[in-house]
């Protein structure tokens, strides 16, 4: 699935805005949990694989999907994002990982092993977040 | 009620961070600024932060009548030092599968390991035994995903269902697939060898006598490979994994001893200073031995 040629990749990625100011609910900077800020933080990505690898499964999924499109119709990118939706709602409370196994086995990720399951697995790490925060982030109280 | 105390001790031990983002696994950018400002600190003051060590290799595969040899020296370099006498190069990918690796030492460990990993549950998934192709595809997949980043050059040789193939994948992504193949440092003069000798449908004995040559080549003649020559010998029936196969060179004995009897220097005055020693503070700890 990854022998598409660089045209078709260059008109279906998800573009470059991953490094915007991180605006909180009143539109400035929110310093309190996300650090201070600096033009030069914003702008420019500090490695070079960084915005690709932010981005590799959004441009994954889209190219898919296009590609599907392409060979089956508009119904079948349409019922397949039916059920990504359903089971992207499949979490586990906010603060706590998720397996995150209807998803993956839908994008057909759950038979293979990646840099994701190797390198800074959340189920293994040692910080949390709070509870409190991320279930009022969730609820949209925050 | 008494299970929820403990329980919430534990969380308050845990840190807590403020961010409202779900983890994800993969790679962490977090630091690449904090490096850079680290590394430009340092090499103002002429330092230079340490570098991957490399494996700074000769690796090299051949098809010959039954199936394909691998070969691999087995000397990695940290820059100009030699940092492990006696490494494996030749990794395991599937049962007649195996898989060379040149360039940076983790990328090439950890990339056949995944990629092992990953065959295993391809073919447990298909129900069939894998092919080449298939490990080739993958790896340059995954290779080019990193631009390079992943700095590891490996040549993956083995026979499956469309007899012996042999394939080799840069860093970059790109792959090629010859009768034989050399990466590594000392490439060019094992691909001289290989060039000079090569004749397609070889013999098992002569094939392995020439992997070994163009080894042995890359030891003498490239200052990053050196000690043992390795060899695999897959073919539709066995696999054979000679370690240490030929060890070319020796290291070189002692002809003389440094050592001096005792008595050779002549003592000419001897004075002796006692220390006297005040006993300052004494204090006796009684130990429970129960």
């Amino acid at each position: 699935m990854n022998t598409r040629g660089l045209r078709s990749q260059l008109k279906d990625s998800v573009p470059v805005t991953g490094l915007c100011p991180q605006a909180g609910p009143y539109g400035v900077q929110d310093s309190l949990r996300r650090g201070f800020s600096s033009v030069k933080n914003e702008l420019l990505p500090s490695h070079p694989l960084e915005l690709s690898e932010k981005n590799f499964q959004l441009n994954q999924d889209k190219m898919n999907f296009n590609t599907l499109r392409n060979i089956q119709g508009l119904h079948a990118p349409l019922k397949l994002q039916m059920e990504y939706r359903a089971a992207r709602q499949i979490q586990r409370l906010p603060f706590l990982p998720s397996s995150n196994l209807a998803l993956d086995t839908l994008r057909g990720t759950d038979d293979t092993i990646g840099f994701e399951d190797i390198l800074n697995d959340p189920v293994l790490s040692e910080v949390m977040g709070d509870p409190h925060i991320m279930t009022e982030y969730k609820l949209g109280v925050l | 009620r008494q299970r929820t105390r403990p329980q919430l001790l534990r969380a308050e031990n845990t840190m807590l961070n403020t961010s409202t983002k779900t983890p994800t696994g993969g790679f962490s950018f977090e630091n690449t600024r904090r490096n850079a400002v680290l590394e430009a600190n340092l090499s103002e003051k002429g330092y230079s932060a340490p570098n991957a060590r490399k494996t700074g290799t000769t690796i090299a595969g051949l098809i010959f009548k039954d199936g394909v040899i691998l070969g691999a020296d087995t000397r990695a370099t940290d820059d100009m030092v030699v940092a492990d006498k006696n490494c494996m190069k030749i990794h395991y990918i599937a049962p007649k599968i195996y898989c060379c690796g040149a360039g940076v030492a983790a990328d090439a460990e950890v990339t056949t390991q995944m990629m092992s990993s990953n065959v295993e549950l391809h073919s447990l998934s298909t129900g069939r035994p894998p092919l080449v192709a298939m490990v080739t595809r993958q790896l340059k997949q995954m290779l080019f995903r990193y631009q390079g980043h992943i700095g590891s050059s490996l040549i993956v040789g083995g026979v499956d269902v469309n007899g012996p193939q042999l394939y080799s994948v840069y860093p970059h992504g790109s792959y090629d697939k010859l009768p034989f193949l050399t990466m590594g440092s000392g490439a060019a003069s094992a691909v001289s060898v290989f060039e000079d000798r090569y004749k397609p449908n070889m013999e098992l004995e002569e094939a392995k006598q020439l992997v070994r040559d163009a080894i042995t080549a890359g030891i003498f003649c490239d200052l990053g490979s050196g000690s043992n020559v390795d060899l695999c010998v897959i073919t539709e029936k066995t696999v054979d994994y000679l370690r240490g196969y030929d060890q070319p060179v020796q290291k070189g004995l002692r002809e003389g001893t440094y050592r001096y009897k005792p008595g050779t220097t002549a003592v000419l005055t001897k004075t002796v200073t006692p220390l006297t020693l005040d006993v300052v503070d004494e204090s006796v700890q009684v130990m429970d031995t129960e």
